[in-house]
């Protein structure tokens, strides 16, 4: 069958079982729609965990910058993997325990402060807003490719089947599609590594296939991998550091800490029924993710040399330009992939010199999306992956504007400006809310700000030096006063936001990026993206620092740290 | 706090500190700061740092969450604090 009829075929398949699935679980209760009513199977809870938290980012882009990094896209790898570690051990269970609806809600409860519920929902509306813009664009993306469809259009459909699920369905329905999202992503992802992995190496695990001989020879795929790079120009690329092991360090502990103070993946382990499911969750959710995670590394090596041999077949013997093959064509097409024959040979010069490189634009993205064609897979290999993409930006989107309009039904209007509402109305107030944020997510999905390729560095930081801290503080010390609590948000909130500006600029506005973004002027030479573990100490010290010289919190919140901190047994705050 | 929970928590803390070390050890230590190191050990096609760095101490991280959720359940049980 044709490539573009198969690729409509087995996206629609699984948009009708998105849809079948909506129907299906609607939500009837706030209870319901903010936390699934509460009874998540923690396995399944896993999944939907799992399919939350790996975006178009994970799926589409990251194999692709482990490809062109080496060792230095490690960082991704251990940095959005390590990160469920923190959260098992240190916030699931006892925010699960705490059993309300957000994460807000705790850190206003927690710090008996409205003030700090609001530093709260900036904090998180923010970082969600933010993340929310590049799920967006990876729909639209994923449609105009794919199906040929233009990118607004494609988007206008993406818009359709989350709105349609989130906003009758809540938690419950998305849950339950992210489940199914789940499977269609991971799927879409191992089966192509499965085969090239095959080709290559002859295992079919690509994870061993990554440490396996080639086919026919006894030279590792690694080894041949670091020769070729070399004799090109290019790092080693088992040993290459992204700038260097500081900045490592740094960039790691941003991505872990990061990852656990992420209100959409948080806010998952509300929806299952015990303290203990929170726990085991947490672990089904990583067996999920790395299943994807240990697997990208193999995808990434795989591309890097399928492409570099298509290229250049063996040492000196370039290929010819009109001898490419059709995927090269095709993506030329796109404007991902682009050729400029600077020396007129005809041939395809591809080298880490800048002067004589021929290749001048290898995008990121193209390594899984061009991967199964550039391995000539057969064309049902290629509609999965499309159909994956989708799934990972739809699921992960739809987490984000669940975490998103809960802070704005919840948290803003039932628990600041309209207290008095019933449930029946917040219920009502929370899918309007829903609804607004999908529209919303839409606008800036049509209107992509300036400031959009910044976005990751803005949302993990914020999580990592805002949330987090504030969430780890409030179950681990009774001590830490709401003054603390808010100076200590503010404080790595500004100096986060600060360095990200001075040196992309102000809203990531090149111009005015005051300190310019040169690595001389990085402080202990420490990307800007890096630096939310730097905002993280400071939001610590200084709400420690100031705990000391404010009043103590009151009794009944002492009493309050002490009940999260056992599973068994009511919690003694009122309930609002 | 009562003083069985107390112990409860302090016991929860030791198992926490323990475990946090093996993940401080076999991401940030084997994957960034030794990397080098055990670069110089080969297994199969992998250097050893290479491997802890984009392999291994994923491995490591789930297997770590189950052993603290199994031990944790031990403990919520010996506590009688289980819900």
């Amino acid at each position: 069958m044709e490539l573009q009829t198969l690729t409509y075929l087995v996206v629609g398949a699984t948009f009708g079982l998105y849809i079948g699935i909506a129907i299906w679980a609607r939500a009837g209760s706030t209870k319901e729609f903010y936390v699934a009513g509460g009874g998540i199977h923690p396995v399944a809870n896993g999944m939907a965990t799992a399919a939350d938290w790996m975006s178009a980012a994970s799926f589409i882009s990251m194999a692709g910058m482990i490809a062109f990094m080496g060792y230095g896209g490690s960082v991704f790898l251990m940095g959005w993997t390590g990160g469920f570690v923190l959260l098992a051990l240190l916030l699931a269970p006892y925010l699960r325990k705490f059993g309300k609806f957000t994460v807000p809600e705790f850190i206003g409860d927690r710090f008996y402060s409205r003030t700090a519920r609001i530093v709260a929902v900036i904090c998180l509306i923010v970082a969600s807003v933010t993340y929310v813009i590049g799920q967006m664009k990876g729909i639209g993306v994923a449609f105009s490719r794919f199906l040929e469809v233009s990118y607004d259009a494609g988007l206008f459909i993406g818009m359709a089947i989350v709105f349609f699920y989130a906003v009758l369905g809540g938690m419950k329905g998305i849950t339950y599609t992210q489940i199914a999202q789940y499977c269609v992503l991971i799927l879409a992802y191992t089966i192509p590594a499965i085969f090239i992995s095959l080709n290559l190496t002859g295992n079919p695990f690509p994870q061993l296939g990554l440490g396996s001989t080639l086919v026919g020879t006894d030279t590792f795929l690694l080894d041949r991998l670091d020769q070729v790079v070399m004799e090109l120009g290019w790092a080693e690329y088992t040993t290459s550091a992204r700038l260097n092991m500081t900045n490592m360090f740094a960039y790691t502990l941003s991505l872990m800490i990061g990852t656990a103070g992420l209100p959409h993946v948080i806010i998952r382990f509300f929806t299952v029924p015990k303290v203990a499911d929170a726990r085991t969750s947490a672990g089904w959710a990583l067996v999920f993710i790395a299943i994807l995670y240990t697997t990208a590394p193999a995808v990434a090596g795989m591309a890097r040399l399928n492409l570099m041999s298509t290229i250049e077949p063996s040492p000196g013997q370039h290929l010819a330009y009109d001898d490419r093959p059709a995927w090269f064509k095709n993506w030329e097409k796109t404007g991902l992939l682009q050729f400029e024959d600077k020396n007129g040979d005809g041939l395809i010069q591809y080298t880490a010199d800048l002067t004589t490189n021929e290749m001048v634009k290898v995008d990121n993205d193209i390594m899984v999306l061009a991967n199964p064609e550039i391995a000539k897979l057969p064309n049902w290999v290629i509609a999965l992956v499309a159909a994956g993409g989708l799934a990972a930006a739809l699921s992960t989107a739809a987490g984000l504007l669940l975490a998103i309009s809960s802070a704005i039904s919840h948290d803003l209007l039932k628990g600041v400006f309209m207290p008095g509402i019933t449930e029946k109305q917040e219920l009502m107030a929370s899918r309007i809310a829903m609804a607004a944020a999908i529209a919303m997510a839409g606008y800036l999905g049509f209107n992509p700000p300036d400031f959009a390729a910044g976005t990751v560095a803005l949302a993990f930081g914020l999580a990592a030096s805002s949330i987090f801290p504030a969430l780890m503080m409030g179950i681990f010390s009774h001590r830490v006063t709401k003054e603390g609590a808010i100076a200590g948000m503010i404080a790595g909130l500004c100096v986060t936001l600060l360095y990200v500006f001075q040196h992309k600029g102000i809203m990531f506005i090149a111009d005015t990026s005051f300190l310019g973004d040169m690595a001389p002027n990085w402080f202990l030479g420490i990307e800007p993206n890096a630096f939310g573990a730097v905002g993280a100490i400071i939001n610590f010290a200084v709400a420690a620092g100031v705990s000391k010289v404010t009043a103590e919190p009151p009794e009944d919140i002492r009493r309050m740290v002490e009940n999260i901190r056992v599973p068994s047994g009511a919690i003694a705050t009122q309930d609002h | 706090m009562s003083t069985s929970n107390n112990a409860y928590w302090k016991a929860n803390l030791r198992l926490m500190f323990k475990l946090l070390l093996v993940w401080f050890v076999v991401s940030f230590g084997f994957g960034i700061l030794l990397f080098d190191l055990l670069n110089t050990i080969q297994i199969g096609g992998y250097k050893l740092g290479f491997w802890f760095a984009q392999q291994g101490s994923i491995y490591v991280f789930v297997a770590l969450i189950f052993i603290y959720s199994r031990k944790m359940a031990k403990l919520d049980r010996q506590f009688g604090v289980e819900e």
